[in-house]
């Protein structure tokens, strides 16, 4: 599988955040992407996630499910967790993972991975942010999609949650998948770096 | 469980846990019509002939200050950036949002009529006739004013906006309710007609309202 | 860092300047001409001169569902092609189509007024033409309060079609609930076949008031093309002062 990118033009707010810009990733390898605040790492996931719109140039991936478009085999990790404080911790992952659709795996077990099985019936109002940053990982092993939209992923997880992750991803990796990574930390991935903006 | 399914059990537990849950629409359309009175006088004779009309009104005014939520929590939090990327159309993901709205929102305002049809004087038969309008015209007002919640989603303030937006979409729904009601109380004309004219504007919400609600979604995104 | 693309709105605004004047001109001597014939038509047997204001209140009526009419073409080219000029054409028209429909509320109120007895009777036609202006009003709200043009323009996009959709709904319902709460009116507003001597001048009218929305609405997208290039310019302006600054 290969996702590639070619001459992408990014408009937000009026504002032009990047032009031209090229990319590739391909299966079993991490594109880590990197630049300074503003430069556009977030707007470049969500571009190949499909949630902003493509102001010029193209997204292509190679040997994917055909009948599936781009974003329906992605995962998305955004700044944002994505949880409601009123449902429990399992009720919030088993939405998700009933919802978006692709290969589910059991919930209680992806909390088992995540560290959080012990808070499973617990309403996610009372997690913290590095479990919360957590339980939201579980959505990624909990229902499996090949492709891996990460924006600063390791925001508010302590030591031992970085290594976790970092286990996840490399297990995903072996397997087959694909990540994008916008990230300031190291993320101890093998694969390439783009880096937007900013002066050399 | 299925896509939909999961997606409207979470909305509905959602609606039921957080902010008195369902009880708050109830409570507000029962201020409403109780507010009646002190406006227009506390004449029983008038109350009554005026029954529909505060009836509707109350659940008008209920199910759209109800509305201003619905999209805007998932926009907050990131959710709708997923429900955005997963594998159902998002006009469907739309109409069972709005489906969970009017269960947990909407059904409980019919539920609650006939004890408000006790404050204003209204006979079983009068009160049954605008309960059976408001189960059919609910839903019409539901998946309109979705139509307003998807348009001022980004807005902070934007329960003012969506209800300028809407209450013009809704007048024909609150005519056609208010004359069923009234045909079937006073009798001369027929009920039959309006009724149906309501349930027909109902069905053409259930198709306007995700397909208008979704583009609106998609191109609020940025 | 680039401006807005350039060709299309170049070209509308070098063809508009030329042509601008000219469509004022022509609108003026039609709206002259309209005018003329309406003072000197004959007065109404049964309402007097008073019919005359019909010569202003029926083209705005008209102009008021024309311009949404207007406005949804803008917007299935804001939505389909995301064509810039339908963006700027679509938020210029809107004010002005909200000017006509007043117009006509103003107008249709004083005709009513010696028929009523009062400045307002909620007739059906009337009340189709408040709702619209509602409609109007909502749509300018939105326009105002998203701040990114081009989301503005598609959610306004998506509002007008929706609302050009409903209107003929709107319309059959307030009918319904006005012949539910009046009996046949007397004195409708459109009155019986209207008299030859009336149709010419109403039509030249109607003419006149499209060809002065059809200058209005140039004029003004001229402005909100301009606008968005002064826009633009700051935009650049603040880019370059914090590279300069970085």
């Amino acid at each position: 599988m290969r996702l590639s990118g070619r001459d992408l033009r990014c408009v937000r707010g009026g504002r032009e955040v990047f032009s031209g810009l090229d990319f590739t990733a391909s299966s079993g390898e991490a594109l880590v992407v990197t630049g300074p605040n503003g430069s556009g790492k977030t707007s470049l996931l969500r571009l190949i996630a499909g949630l902003l719109v493509i102001e010029g140039g193209s997204i292509g991936l190679e040997g994917g499910d055909s009948e599936l478009t781009l974003p329906e085999q992605a995962h998305y990790l955004g700044h944002r967790d994505a949880l409601k404080p009123a449902l429990s911790v399992e009720e919030n992952l088993s939405f998700w993972r009933d919802f978006l659709g692709g290969e589910a795996f059991d919930a209680r077990a992806s909390l088992v991975t995540v560290g959080l099985d012990h808070a499973a019936q617990l309403p996610a109002a009372f997690l913290s942010a590095g479990q919360r940053r957590r339980l939201s990982i579980a959505r990624l092993i909990a229902l499996r999609r090949p492709i891996w939209l990460l924006d600063e992923p390791t925001n508010a997880l302590d030591t031992a949650g970085q290594s976790m992750f970092a286990a996840l991803m490399s297990d995903h990796l072996a397997r087959g998948g694909l990540i994008v990574a916008a990230t300031h930390a190291p993320l101890g991935l093998q694969g390439s770096e783009l880096r937007i903006g900013g002066s050399s | 469980m299925t896509a939909l399914g999961a997606l409207i059990t979470r909305d509905i537990r959602i609606a039921l846990r957080v902010g008195g849950g369902a009880l708050i629409g109830v409570l507000f359309f029962l201020t409403v019509v109780v507010l009646m009175p002190f406006a227009v006088g506390p004449d029983l004779a008038l109350l009554t002939r005026l029954g529909p009309a505060i009836l509707w009104l109350g659940a008008l005014l209920a199910s759209l200050l109800t509305l201003d939520r619905l999209f805007t929590a998932d926009h907050e939090d990131g959710s709708l950036d997923l429900i955005v990327m997963s594998r159902t159309p998002l006009e469907l993901a739309c109409a069972a949002k709005a489906l969970a709205h009017w269960l947990a929102a909407g059904l409980p305002l019919v539920i609650a009529t006939p004890v408000l049809g006790l404050l204003l004087n209204l006979d079983a038969l009068s009160t049954s006739a605008v309960a059976l309008t408001l189960l059919a015209g609910t839903p019409a007002l539901t998946f309109t004013g979705m139509i307003g919640a998807a348009l001022a989603v980004t807005m902070h303030r934007g329960g003012l906006l969506l209800a300028v937006l809407v209450l013009p979409l809704s007048i024909p729904v609150l005519i056609f309710g208010v004359a069923a009601s009234q045909a079937a109380i006073t009798g001369p004309s027929s009920f039959g007609a309006p009724f149906s004219i309501l349930c027909a504007l109902s069905l053409v919400s259930f198709v306007i309202g995700p397909f208008a609600a979704a583009a609106s979604l998609r191109h609020g995104l940025d | 860092m680039t401006l807005i693309d350039l060709a299309n709105p170049t070209r509308f605004l070098a063809l508009t300047a030329r042509i601008l004047p000219w469509l004022a001109a022509i609108t003026a001597i039609l709206l002259a001409i309209g005018l003329y014939q309406s003072a000197v038509a004959p007065d109404d047997y049964q309402q007097g001169a008073t019919v005359k204001i019909m010569f202003i209140h029926v083209p705005n009526a008209w102009l008021s569902m024309f311009v949404w009419g207007v406005m949804s073409l803008a917007a299935l080219g804001t939505l389909v092609w995301r064509h810039p000029l339908a963006d700027v054409a679509a938020k210029a028209a809107a004010p002005i189509g909200a000017a006509f429909t007043f117009l006509a509320l103003v107008t249709g109120s004083l005709w009513g007024r010696p028929m009523w007895g009062t400045y307002w009777e909620w007739d059906a036609r009337l009340t189709s033409v408040l709702i619209l202006f509602l409609m109007y009003l909502g749509l300018i709200a939105l326009w105002r309060a998203v701040e990114d043009p081009s989301r503005a323009a598609r959610a306004a996009a998506i509002l007008t079609l929706v609302g050009a959709i409903n209107l003929p709904i709107i319309k059959f319902s307030v009918d319904w609930w006005n012949t539910l709460h009046q009996p046949a009116s007397v004195m409708r507003m459109g009155g019986p076949a209207l008299d030859r001597a009336f149709l010419i001048p109403l039509l030249v009218m109607a003419v006149a008031f499209s060809l002065l929305f059809l200058t209005l609405h140039l004029a003004a997208m001229r402005n909100e093309i301009l606008r968005r290039r002064v826009r633009a310019l700051q935009l650049i302006q603040v880019a370059q002062a914090s590279q300069r600054r970085a």
